[in-house]
């Protein structure tokens, strides 16, 4: 799957989760970015991310991420390896 | 079922309007999804939870400490949720002789908690049960050995169903069943757990909301009363106008099995006190026989209630047995396999819950054991002659036809009504009866078995049950009434609530008379009552009126030396 097909859908998943349709993702979008993106809505968007491309990240990579590019890297990488 | 993202939705919604509880919650957890899904949940049952929850892990520092913000919240709901994560966390920290100790000491600390929470505060408890982890030190042999951790948290379990069997204010939300039925690996989320210190997956997040605002809707007085059956393939399989009596199936015939134990399922509803009637298109002697001489029916035909069985439209039958029964649509639970009749009653009757029946009856049971209709907080003796008082009133209605007045239907039914204060055996039943009544309840108050034993204590207030037996049977206890000192001449009507099943009969009258030669006696003069308007109590709005009692700023005035006692034709029972 293409990176910006991943992240449109990953767009289209905060937009439902944050319930606004304003969201706007680019690869260097960080939390304090985004209007209601804490560390409580986080795992719920990562629960959808992973419901939605049907993957499961590890505990540690959750923490790991800077920005939406390195999420949607990951979320490349699971895809492509499973 | 909603997805956690929908409840939370909810939350953006006018709540204003609702009924509000307020519930704290007590986690050694974070519970903050859990406090979101709560109060979503709660917006579909019409509850409006104004939710105060503690810092996690603060349960002990909050219960104990009497200047904690808990008790400054005055809740009427508290959730106690301890994880069986955290108890293996200190069954970890023991040393290997204390952890024969673990269920016991944990259970006297709950028992703590609660007596604590209960002194400081009129409250309902909630506990959440511990969902199951092994930590397979010993495999299957942890069942053999009483210090393996499983033992302990399956002991603590059957304890914590101890402690609610003798507590009628401590309920448990059987959480461990909700993990029974999803399974641990979609209950439980290590990454979420790890991330966020909470224990609960968010797919089962509306699980537990639901499981638990069950209970609570039950101790508001929402419940279900009574089930209404199809026959032809819901309670037998086949159809009996075509295959008649031999041939439709249960027993070991066809896919009987699976009828036989749908019909013990509603056997076990109808002795817990659950009313079963019957709505069937079927011409009424062919619908009638299996229950009479199929020799593998489990129900029999004087399990039902009120049996309808013709070729008019459903819904005019559903009205008629809900007229007969008179209680409130909502209370009802259809089920029929054909979605064209579901469709038609839910859309002419919006308040009965008409579940989706799956297509295989094979499905059905565990189907219906997935949507707990049958949700209560009380259990009294009397459940289980409840389809019995109901038959009995059809029989009385018919009788009635045959007098030319209704006074002389009243002389020729010989009626009796033992008169009691408050006492240990019929707590059980009134905290029922107050939870039940919602039509001819005045102020809508609900007693509590616990608040029941204090007013049967107090000085301030005196206490009136009532019976009602005649020549067709016996009703039981049906009526409550609880007077408040006000000053030396004027006792105050706390609440006056009465079984809808008694209606007619000249109750009021008699209870009336009763607590006045009682009161007057003592030296009152006066009794003053109110009536508080609900969704669903518009039948006494004239309650006192008809009485003759007298409006007077808002409430209801009575002199109890007006002699104006209207005839009655109830006697009291010695």
């Amino acid at each position: 799957m293409e990176r910006v097909v991943i992240l449109s859908q990953v767009q289209d998943i905060f937009k439902d989760i944050l319930d606004d349709e304003e969201v706007i993702l680019t690869d260097k979008t960080q939390a304090p970015d985004v209007k209601g993106w804490d560390s409580l809505t986080h795992i719920q968007l990562v629960v959808g991310i992973e419901r939605h491309f049907k993957i499961r990240f590890t505990s540690r990579e959750i923490q790991s991420w800077n920005n939406v590019g390195e999420m949607v890297d990951t979320i490349q990488n699971r895809i492509q390896n499973s | 079922m909603k997805t956690f993202s929908q409840l939370k939705k909810n939350l953006k919604l006018d709540y204003s309007g609702l009924e509000v509880i307020k519930l704290a919650i007590l986690g050694d957890t974070s519970t903050q999804f859990l406090n979101q899904a709560l109060k979503g949940a709660g917006f579909d049952k019409g509850f409006n939870l104004e939710i105060w929850e503690a810092d996690f892990n603060q349960i002990q520092r909050q219960v104990f400490d009497l200047t904690s913000e808990l008790y400054n919240y005055k809740p009427e709901v508290v959730i106690v949720f301890q994880s069986a994560h955290k108890l293996l966390g200190k069954y970890n920290k023991l040393k290997p002789e204390e952890y024969c100790a673990l269920a016991l000491n944990e259970i006297d600390l709950i028992k703590a908690i609660f007596s604590f929470i209960t002194t400081q505060l009129n409250v309902k408890v909630i506990y959440y049960n511990y969902t199951e982890i092994d930590d397979s030190i010993f495999g299957n042999y942890a069942n053999k050995i009483e210090f393996s951790f499983l033992y302990q948290l399956r002991k603590l379990n059957y304890e914590l169903m101890e402690l609610a069997s003798k507590n009628p204010t401590f309920f448990i939300c059987d959480i461990s069943s909700i993990q029974n039925e999803v399974g641990k690996l979609n209950f439980f989320q290590s990454s979420v757990y790890i991330n966020t210190e909470m224990v609960l997956s968010i797919d089962v997040l509306p699980k537990i909301a639901a499981k638990t605002i069950d209970l609570i809707s039950a101790l508001k007085g929402k419940f279900k009363k009574c089930v209404v059956l199809d026959l032809d393939n819901v309670t037998w399989g086949g159809i009996i106008g075509d295959d008649g009596m031999e041939n439709i199936q249960i027993g070991n015939l066809g896919i009987g099995k699976a009828f036989s134990e749908f019909q013990y399922w509603i056997k076990k509803l109808k002795n817990r006190g659950i009313i079963v009637a019957v709505c069937s298109k079927n011409s009424e002697t062919v619908a009638r026989e299996p229950f009479e001489k199929h020799p593998d029916m489990v129900l029999r035909i004087d399990d039902v209630s009120v049996f309808i069985a013709n070729w008019e439209n459903k819904v005019d039958n559903l009205r008629q047995i809900q007229a007969t029964l008179n209680i409130g649509f909502d209370s009802m639970v259809f089920l029929d396999d054909s979605p064209f009749e579901r469709n038609i009653v839910r859309e002419n009757i919006p308040d009965i819950t008409v579940p989706e029946l799956p297509e295989d009856p094979a499905d059905y049971l565990e189907y219906l054991y997935s949507l707990n209709l049958f949700e209560t907080v009380t259990y009294s003796t009397e459940d289980a002659e409840r389809a019995k008082f109901y038959q009995t009133e059809v029989l009385r209605k018919t009788a009635l036809q045959k007098f030319a007045t209704e006074d002389d239907f009243l002389k020729s039914l010989n009626m009796q009504s033992l008169v009691e204060p408050f006492n240990k055996f019929n707590m059980p039943r009134v905290a029922q009866l107050s939870l039940r009544s919602n039509q001819y309840n005045l102020r809508t108050i609900r007693y509590t078995e616990a608040e029941i034993s204090e007013l049967s204590k107090s000085q301030d207030h005196f206490t009136f049950t009532f019976t009602l037996e005649d020549k067709f049977g016996d009703n039981g206890l049906i009526c409550v009434v609880v007077l408040t000192k006000e000053d030396t001449k004027t006792l105050f009507i706390d609440n006056w609530f009465m079984s809808c099943r008694v209606l007619k009969r000249g109750m009021e009258n008699f209870v009336l008379s009763t607590i006045t030669d009682c009161m007057k006696n003592k030296g009152f003069a006066f009794l003053k009552g109110e009536y508080i308007p609900t969704a669903k109590n518009a039948l006494v709005k004239e309650h006192y009126l008809n009485l003759g009692f007298e409006k007077n700023d808002g409430y209801w005035v009575y002199s109890m030396n007006s002699g104006r006692t209207k005839e009655c034709y109830i006697k009291f029972k010695l």
